[in-house]
């Protein structure tokens, strides 16, 4: 009996199995860079808001304290999102007739909450919690970015858990004094890794890589 | 139904008997398949999940595997092509005073269940209330809670309470309601209200009682009348034989050396039973030093928690009980009639001879389900013993008008079948359904012109009535409430009602003319009418912060014995089988059968879930020739009902005992024909206990879905090697003379003698220490870890699976002879190996080992492989099959725990230390720079136990009670031959038998 294949097949199985391989990994790239791109992660995108908070104009431009707006920033998990009477509490007096403003205003007429887009967004199965941080020498600007310098907030990082564990596992690249958390102004030092380190053990930084710290 | 299902396994009782009389020494087994060694019982001994394990050898359950698994291979990868879905932030527009976004904040409270008053503090996460705690300053609670209350916030979000005002089944209004009602009203008023009666529940609130009060000087000749059908008749009834008028018992067991409990489950149920437990087991607590240890003395039909602590118990039929106590009484020097002869005399005459002479540091306590004469026996023992004034006090009722209901009952039925009652308001309950039988409540109501119902669901009741009005839950309501030493503690909604239900304060206000009045306004007034002079604001405040009013306590009073109390022996049973009722121990009297959290709660001794059974005694059992799952039909007189048997060791021959609250009609969702119903064979000459019921087999091969079997571990072995010595116990007496008997029962391993990675915990360590001698079985930690941890319900037939989600389960041995064993519960969370083996199977490491020592599950890494749950000696963890957990129905969003991921199906999951309070205790101290302190972390499971059994903490501070603990002699890991290392351990139960009765 003859062969049923011709000999020129081998070489077409050889070619289909290493292009497979290869169509595979070029898929398996594609994704993965899909993935880590500003479409997926949304790094550096603003969202639309229903008003237009510029912070900006108020923390650059006015100088407003983080704290003013984000009360629970030092003792919770959450920072806080201001309730609209926080608006309310400058622009009943300033810019009170000003359009943009105008779903403020009727958001403390009517009781009804404003609703925004959140820009930061965890993972519901991630517990990140924000006292903990400020007190350890983790600026705002560290993860959030210069905020100072965005009208609409955007992401400045992935939130990727690599991003977390590239801080959680080397915290000296990042900590900085106490007194400098909430300073957008600040700048890591020439010597940040040898500063960070002694940081590291005045405030006790340790264990930040066990599960349990962020995933319960 | 196959042949299978229906061939009768029937378990050779014979034999199990001879076999235990072979095993020398202790021996422990957790149920009757156990015994047998049934087909059943050893695939759930050696095969993790028995159902399934036969997929890959199966053809064709192969080829549905793999189609399965290449679809979902195939969707996962899709799956994760979605772009993160945008969320919203609501921010407050006037952020409430004290509020910190992310932080829950705790309001106190009370539960209202059963009608007395348990303080609770309730977590509210940004206005959403999601978990209940005991209120340590209320004297009820003392911090603890019991399942059922634990229960009550699946409770408030249940998507089948009822929704809106009905009549005659079609949606109405509040408003048309009040309209429709005035005319009605107006007749009644004019006629006196003769033709007017309201029907409550058990009522202690003073506010709705003066309420009522004023209600029935409005309207001269209504009646008010209160039933529930597990209430405390036979208490009042008691106290009023022996003294002649209502006084409420009130025990100090903390100071009582030797207990005597006439068929009372003074541990589980009735209003004072959570501070019963906790100073019961405080006098037991020996570990530490050399302490005294109290005496409990349990005579019972059917077992209890409270007999499970006993240390003599004796098992008789519930109509010798009366004989028992006058033998008791008259051993004691009582004078009265007829206590002579008794079946078990000698082991009467021991108790009375431990308990005289103790300077009154004594006490008898007879049931709430014991006959009235056997409260006044127990009122006359505790007077002869001098128990007054010390272990015992008495009290003004804390009732607002304290009735015997059954006699309230009769006469409103009485009144409706004569066609006296015209408009009938029922303020809760469910009489349709829970009335004796013989009263025939449901035809007589038919009777009445107007019924209204207020009530949580459209039950039975609101089918039979005109109205149907929702209630507000506890948690929505304003209201007060009494507890079982009259200490009223204000209630405080935690939310808006949800469905916008109604209060029965509000009810009645509407009737007194008030139609607008709101709850609070009501409490309020009352109160403040009630406080001549001083600040009342700042009193209103106090009470609401603490959750108790101060100086409320029921006021003290004396009584003496009426000469005419004993009015001698009532006519002795028939000989013959009994029949017992019960209010079931996890859904009680049938007002929580739609809460899914407790039907699928494993009761004490059966470990039953979704069903109630007749239960019997082994030896009854084979009498009757009947076996486990045989249907029978029990009939007394003309009335029949028809259940499944189920075979108890400890219960008393020839008494079957029924547990009420099942076999609903009108429940909801989860609670409809679940079970059967027993109320049909229960008339008002027998509320608890009847003679001469007939049985008869019907069938057989009912499936239950009991997790007795379940996760079990062998205990007993051919080989003294093999035996593993999962429940250690002693005696008081052994404990004294040679404390380290516990230690010389386990195996030892090696030390260091290990491949796993050494770890080195230099901060906190955290461990747990469980004492046995303290766990009464009582289930509230299983329901609160339930609570705490977003842990779903899975439903009957993935119970019957062996796929129950329980992070902690609490096991029940038998120990001993077949007719009457002992019994011991030991909870089993996750031990938390420090060599866990677990861990080291995991291909993706999901589960981890924290440098505290936690064994950490991370869901997310999860994929399922359920190689940890196969290399589990203790058989803790838990998989999610399919998607047990709602993600569809939005009430239930707001119940969970935001601290705590909610779990979706394929992934692994258990007991994590409650790693969400440790992590917030642990940034708390951060915060503040200091250590957690000792007790600063509680686990929910600890934290609700109502004896103190559980302590969690730092093993690596010598100084903490959990160190202290586990320094004492009777401390024990278990399975530790294994070399597991495990973080949780348990304290040997310490028994405290009566040499004059043991050495018999």
């Amino acid at each position: 009996m003859g062969q049923t294949f011709h000999r020129s097949t081998n070489t077409l199985a050889r070619v289909s199995i290493f292009g497979a391989v290869f169509i595979l990994g070029a898929m398996a790239w594609l994704a993965a860079t899909v993935y880590r791109s500003a479409y997926f992660t949304e790094v550096g995108e603003s969202k639309e808001q229903p008003v237009m908070f510029s912070h900006k104009h108020h923390v650059n431009g006015l100088g407003v304290d983080c704290r003013y707006c984000h009360t629970s920033v030092e003792e919770s998990a959450f920072a806080g999102i201001p309730p609209t009477e926080t608006c309310m509490s400058c622009h009943s007096q300033i810019w009170s007739d000003s359009p943009m403003l105008e779903p403020v205003r009727e958001s403390y007429r009517s009781g009804e909450s404003l609703v925004w887009n959140r820009v930061h967004d965890l993972p519901d199965f991630v517990y990140f919690n924000h006292s903990i941080h400020l007190s350890k020498g983790i600026g705002c600007t560290t993860c959030h970015g210069q905020v100072d310098q965005m009208p609409l907030v955007w992401k400045a990082n992935t939130l990727f858990m690599e991003w977390c564990l590239d801080c959680h596992r080397n915290p000296e690249k990042y900590v900085r004094p106490l007194p400098e958390v909430l300073n957008v102004d600040w700048r890591p030092p020439a010597d940040q890794l040898e500063q960070g380190r002694a940081l590291m053990q005045a405030y006790e930084i340790a264990n930040l890589t066990n599960c349990s710290i962020c995933h319960r | 139904m196959s042949d299978k299902a229906n061939s009768r396994e029937l378990i050779d009782l014979r034999r199990i008997r001879g076999k235990l009389d072979r095993l020398r020494g202790r021996k422990y087994w957790r149920s009757l398949e156990e015994l047998a060694e049934t087909e059943e019982f050893k695939s759930f001994l050696q095969r993790e999940f028995p159902e399934n394990a036969s997929e890959w050898t199966d053809p064709v359950g192969r080829r549905n595997f793999l189609r399965l698994m290449g679809a979902s291979l195939a969707l996962a990868g899709l799956g994760a092509c979605t772009k993160q879905p945008l969320e919203k932030i609501v921010p407050y527009v006037k952020q409430p005073e004290e509020l910190i976004p992310g932080r829950p904040l705790f309001y106190a409270t009370a539960s209202r269940l059963g009608g007395y008053g348990q303080g609770i503090l309730v977590e509210s996460h940004m206005g959403r209330p999601t978990k209940i705690e005991g209120n340590p300053d209320h004297p009820a609670s003392l911090g603890a809670t019991s399942a059922q209350v634990q229960a009550a916030i699946l409770g408030l979000y249940d998507p089948d309470r009822s929704q809106v005002v009905r009549k005659t089944g079609r949606i109405s209004t509040w408003d048309t309601f009040l309209q429709e009602l005035g005319g009605p009203l107006q007749t009644q008023k004019a006629g006196g209200g003769g033709g007017l009666r309201i029907l409550t529940e058990t009522v202690t609130s003073p506010t709705l009682g003066a309420l009522l009060a004023e209600l029935l000087q409005q309207f001269p000749q209504a009646r008010w009348h209160q039933w529930r059908a597990a209430g405390r008749d036979s208490v009042r009834q008691g106290a009023r034989r022996a003294f002649g008028r209502f006084v409420e018992t009130r025990y100090d067991l903390s100071r009582a050396e030797v207990i005597v409990s006439l068929g009372a489950d003074f541990l589980f149920s009735g209003p004072g039973s959570l501070r019963y437990a906790r100073d019961f087991a405080a006098g037991r607590r020996v570990h530490g030093g050399d302490g005294e240890m109290n005496r409990l003395y349990v005579v019972e039909a059917t077992p209890t928690v409270t007999g499970s602590m006993a240390d003599h118990r004796l098992a008789a039929q519930a109509g010798e009980l009366e004989g028992l106590a006058r033998s008791l009484a008259a051993e004691l020097g009582v004078a009265v009639q007829g206590g002579g002869q008794s079946a078990h005399e000698s082991w009467i005459r021991s108790v009375a001879r431990d308990s005289s002479g103790r300077g009154g540091r004594c006490v008898v306590i007879a049931g709430e389900e014991a006959p009235a004469a056997v409260h006044a026996l127990a009122h006359a023992c505790n007077a002869r013993l001098g128990a007054v004034g010390t272990t015992i006090h008495y009290t003004e009722p804390v009732e607002a008008q304290p009735t015997v209901e059954l006699e309230s009952l009769r006469r409103l039925s009485d009144d409706m079948q004569a066609g006296r009652v015209e408009v009938l308001l029922i303020l809760g309950g469910n009489p349709v359904y829970d009335a004796p039988a013989d009263l025939e409540f449901s035809e007589e109501l038919d009777k009445v012109a107007l019924r209204v119902h207020l009530s949580l669901y459209e039950d039975e009741t609101s089918a039979r009535c005109h109205w149907h009005i929702p209630a507000a839950h506890d948690l929505e309501s304003w209201g007060d409430a009494r507890a079982f030493d009259g200490t009223t503690s204000i209630l405080q909604p935690l939310i808006q009602p949800l469905y916008g239900g109604k209060t029965d304060l509000e009810v009645v206000a509407a009737l007194l003319g008030r139609p607008g009045a709101r709850s609070y306004d009501l409490v309020r007034e009352h109160w403040q009418q009630r406080t001549p002079g001083g600040d009342f604001d700042q009193l209103w405040r106090r009470s609401i912060h603490d959750g108790v009013v101060a100086g409320t306590q029921a006021a003290p009073v004396t009584v003496a014995l009426q000469a005419d109390w004993d009015s001698g022996p009532s006519e002795p049973p028939s000989s013959g089988l009994e029949v017992i009722f019960r209010a079931d121990p996890a859904i009680g009297q049938g007002e929580l059968s739609n809460n899914g959290w407790l039907q699928e709660l494993p009761k004490p001794f059966t470990k039953l879930t979704w069903d109630n059974a007749v239960l019997m005694s082994p030896a009854t059992a084979e009498d009757l020739h009947l076996t486990t799952g045989d249907r029978v039909v029990l009939s007394l007189g003309e009335r029949r009902v028809e259940g499944p048997a189920w075979i108890i060791p400890g219960q008393a021959d020839g008494t079957l005992c029924l547990h009420l609250g099942f076999g609903r009609t009108h429940a909801g969702r989860v609670g409809n024909r679940v079970g059967f119903n027993a109320y049909p064979l229960r008339t008002s000459d027998g509320l608890w206990h009847a003679s001469g019921v007939q049985i008869s087999r019907s069938g057989s091969g009912y499936r239950f879905a009991s997790t007795q079997s379940h996760f079990a571990v062998q205990v007993e072995a051919s080989s003294e090697a093999e035996r593993r010595h999962l429940v250690r116990e002693g005696t008081l007496e052994n404990y004294r003379s040679h404390p380290e008997f516990v230690h010389e029962m386990g195996h030892e391993f090696p030390e260091d003698f290990t491949l796993y990675p050494p770890w080195e915990y230099s901060g906190y360590a955290w461990g747990m220490a469980i004492d046995l001698g303290a766990c009464t079985g009582c289930n509230a930690c299983v329901v609160a870890c339930q609570s705490e941890n977003n842990i779903p319900v899975v439903g009957k037939e993935q119970v019957i699976l062996g796929r129950e989600m329980h992070w902690i389960r609490v096991d029940g041995y038998f120990k001993g002879e077949l007719d009457n064993p002992e019994f011991v519960h030991q909870p089993l969370p996750c031990q938390h190996c420090e060599n866990a083996p677990c861990e080291v199977v995991c291909p993706v490491a999901a589960t981890t080992h924290s440098p505290e020592g936690l064994n950490e599950m991370t869901y997310n890494r999860c994929v399922g492989t359920r190689y940890c749950s196969n290399n589990c000696p203790y058989k803790v963890r838990r998989f999610n099959f399919i998607l047990y957990q709602d993600w569809e129905t939005s009430s239930l969003e707001l119940m969970r725990n935001p601290d705590v991921t909610v779990r979706s199906r394929g992934v692994m999951e258990k007991c994590s230390y409650c790693v969400q309070r440790i992590n917030a205790a642990r940034i708390d101290a951060k915060v503040a720079k200091r250590k957690i302190r000792d007790g600063e972390v509680r686990t929910a499971c600890q934290a609700v136990c109502p004896s103190q059994a559980i302590v969690f903490g730092d093993i690596n501070d010598p100084a903490s009670q959990v160190s202290q603990w586990k320094a004492d002699p009777l401390n024990y890991g278990i399975l530790t031959e294994l070399n597991t290392k495990p973080r949780t351990t348990y304290l040997a139960r310490l028994r405290n038998p009566n040499p004059e009765i043991s050495s018999e």
